[in-house]
């Protein structure tokens, strides 16, 4: 195995805190809305093994907004179904010009294997369980537009973290700029071992005190699926862990309410907290642009 | 083999150290017919041997033996073949070595441990082919232990799977215990590790993979030790890697029932932190543990409790292993560290004297499955003879393995201690340099 390409952004764990800062005021200097033809000519291929709206999207409209061409390939109606393996996938891929590939894949890892074999930029846009780097990076994005630094900040993050790819992201940049990250749900989401993914993190089983002063909540999504033969049963969830108007009040005053989506009205939060003055929901999914054509543009070396 | 008689020879100048002899000292070894004709103290063996082995500063031990390797023939000679792996298993100092049933087809008859068996095979070490204990190792039917015992399986297994249901369990080690034959078991509740490639953990959290609980290895080994009591037995643990079973096998041996268990070399070297990101030559099963496991695994080494190193030396194509770390198949290769690894990790790092490092490649396999006149030097024994300098610095360079896969964790790694000669019947079979 090999280092990843330059520009690769595999995950925030190994990220300096200065890169991230880095791509965060790229960020603030990408507008969608007048394009900049920075990346003209190049081929960013968007290599997607699990459906997604929000992240396919917005990294399509950030490539081409800043003029570079994009591939869809999904795993229907592709090789893939043939059974090709991700490695084969890839060197075809690169041989056809590929500039950048943008994966997605359901296999902790995958666009580790893929940087470590391929010398053009892998970006992973969700492995797994493991991270999903640039939603946390929308996210920091969206606290920051907030909130005037990290420092301090108490973030509560609700929910299934066990199966979260974007918790895992987020615990990781939140704590290296010295957020106080507070990690909320039953033992089957939050188990004792996510205590140990970053220093300083805490948890409890108790939504008030999660919430209690808090200046951001991040909500995950909670799939029906994944309680079904555990402990903790759908109504038992939502009677103590549900975001409503009540707990929400607990927070700051200017607390915000994120969610990476898709949310689930009535499931991990009342309708009325989705579109209540504090939600920031909305903003998050426009945010995605500019932050992935700061990822699109650091990857091809345009990071100007 | 009249007309193709080995010539004798003589190793002289070594330090001799046969645990199951108890010598360790200076002595010179005369090996004569395929058989240890003499051991006697330096410079006192009389008469002229047609070969001479100049052993001066050297450890002359009995063959090592591997009681789990993987040999990957019949059906899967794309990741190894019973030459090649024999010729990495004479590489690292085994004279013999016992290969598990899990190929395609799985060894449930036996036809194919004949087969195993066949000269054709191109052998160069003693092969002993362990059986599966259920027919295609599905853990339901018993196969015909003792058909298999007639054609030369030396014990049963399901290896790679474990056998669940209590009833098949008991069955097997009741009907082993009528003819003297091993039950070896791989310990896993499968019912619990489903989709799990690694262990579970900090590393497996923040990797975002499911992990093995301690549990699920601890609580099988538990219940067989019990059904070994209750049934009279031989139960052996493969690969046991973790602190929580090492208990049932200490409370089993202390109450006189008949279990045994090996340990891997990379269980007693590595944790589950140095899987890093996702690299899957760190991929097996059982899966690497924690530091709390590993120490508990070098104590036990130390104190008895372990009867064998075992190298679960499992070889995958490249292709096979350069996917998505979930994807990979579990195992890496292990028969040329083996050794370099005990010494460094075990001797120099962790003061095991040496006799209990070659009691444990040994005297220790050889009363787990019973093999009479290997693992020791005693006169009239096998004359299969591993020869090492236990101080010898070295690099182990997996793409220069006699194995055809080089799926191990240890490229590139310094190790002390490695292997000058091994002799097979009174043949040298590989030499150093």
């Amino acid at each position: 195995m090999t280092k990843a390409a330059r520009g690769s952004l595999l995950g925030i764990e190994h990220l300096e805190a200065a890169e991230i800062l880095g791509l965060l005021k790229l960020a603030r200097r990408m507008n969608p809305a007048k394009p900049r033809a920075l990346l003209k000519g190049k081929r960013v291929v968007l290599l997607f093994y699990e459906p997604s709206t929000r992240t396919r999207s917005s990294f399509e409209v950030a490539a081409k907004s800043m003029g570079a061409m994009t591939v869809l390939i999904q795993s229907s109606g592709s090789s893939i179904e043939k059974g090709e393996s991700l490695l084969d996938t890839g060197y075809t891929l690169r041989a056809v010009g590929a500039d950048a590939i943008v994966l997605r894949h359901p296999s902790a890892g995958a666009p580790h294997l893929m940087a470590a074999n391929i010398d053009i930029a892998v970006i992973n846009a969700g492995d797994g369980m493991h991270e999903h780097p640039s939603q946390a990076l929308l996210d920091a994005y969206t606290v920051l537009r907030h909130k005037r630094s990290f420092k301090g900040l108490q973030v509560a993050i609700v929910g299934d973290i066990y199966h979260s790819r974007v918790a895992r992201s987020a615990c990781h940049l939140l704590s290296k700029f010295g957020a106080r990250v507070t990690l909320c749900g039953p033992p089957e989401f939050v188990p004792e071992v996510a205590a140990t993914l970053v220093p300083g993190i805490r948890l409890t089983r108790h939504l008030e005190e999660a919430v209690r002063g808090a200046d951001v909540i991040m909500l995950l999504r909670v799939q029906k699926e994944r309680l079904a033969g555990r402990k903790i049963k759908l109504e038992d969830y939502i009677a103590r862990y549900q975001m409503t108007a009540a707990r929400l009040k607990l927070a700051k005053r200017d607390a915000i309410v994120m969610h990476p989506g898709p949310i689930i009205r009535g499931l991990e939060l009342t309708g009325d907290v989705a579109d209540c003055p504090q939600s920031v929901i909305v903003q998050e999914v426009a945010n995605g642009v500019p932050v992935r054509m700061a990822i699109l543009a650091r990857a091809m070396g345009k990071a100007r | 083999m009249a007309q193709n008689k080995t010539p004798s020879l003589l190793i002289r100048g070594g330090h001799i150290i046969d645990p199951a002899s108890r010598i360790d000292g200076p002595m010179d070894l005369l090996l004569r017919d395929g058989q240890v004709a003499e051991i006697a103290p330096p410079n006192k063996i009389r008469g002229n041997a047609e070969g001479k082995f100049d052993a001066r500063g050297l450890i002359v031990a009995p063959g090592f033996i591997d009681l789990h390797v993987h040999l990957r023939e019949p059906g899967q000679s794309h990741k190894e073949t019973i030459a090649t792996g024999t010729a990495a298993a004479a590489a690292g100092g085994f004279t013999s070595v016992c290969c598990m049933p899990n190929t395609s087809p799985v060894v449930d008859s036996p036809e194919w441990v004949h087969w195993i068996r066949q000269p054709e095979r191109g052998a160069l070490v003693n092969v002993f082919p362990i059986a599966a204990a259920t027919h295609h190792s599905k853990g339901a039917v018993l196969t015909d232990f003792r058909s298999l015992q007639e054609a030369g399986a030396v014990a049963v297994t399901d290896d790679g799977k474990p056998i669940l249901d209590e009833a098949v369990m008991r069955e097997a080690l009741r009907t082993g215990a009528q003819l003297n034959l091993p039950v070896i078991q791989h310990a896993e509740d499968t019912r619990l590790t489903a989709h799990c490639s690694m262990n579970e953990g900090p590393t497996s959290f923040r990797l975002g993979l499911r992990g093995m609980t301690v549990a699920a290895e601890a609580e099988v080994v538990d219940r067989d030790v019990q059904l070994a009591q209750m049934t009279g037995g031989r139960f052996h643990v493969a690969h046991l890697s973790t602190a929580e079973a090492l208990k049932p096998v200490r409370r089993g041996k202390r109450a006189k029932v008949r279990v045994t268990c090996e340990i891997t070399p990379h269980h007693f070297t590595l944790i589950d932190e140095n899987v890093g990101d996702y690299n899957t030559d760190f991929k097996m099963n059982p899966p690497l543990r924690s530091a709390f496991d590993r120490e508990a695994i070098l104590v036990a080494l130390a104190d008895g409790t372990v009867d064998a190193i075992a190298t679960d030396h499992a070889p995958h194509a490249l292709h096979e292993k350069q996917v998505e770390f979930e994807r990979a198949p579990f195992g890496v290769t292990g028969l040329e560290t083996a050794l370099g690894l005990a010494i460094t990790q075990l001797h120099r790092d962790h003061k095991l004297p040496l006799a209990r490092i070659v009691e444990l490649f040994t005297a220790g396999p050889a009363r787990v499955l019973d093999l009479r006149g290997r693992g020791t030097l005693a006169r009239g024994s096998f004359a299969d003879v591993t020869i090492f300098d236990p101080k010898k610095r070295w690099i182990f360079d997996a793409a220069k393995s006699r194995s055809k896969s080089r799926n191990t964790p240890f490229d590139g790694w310094p190790l002390t201690g490695r292997v000058i000669s091994t002799i097979v019947a009174g043949k040298v079979v590989h030499r150093e340099g």
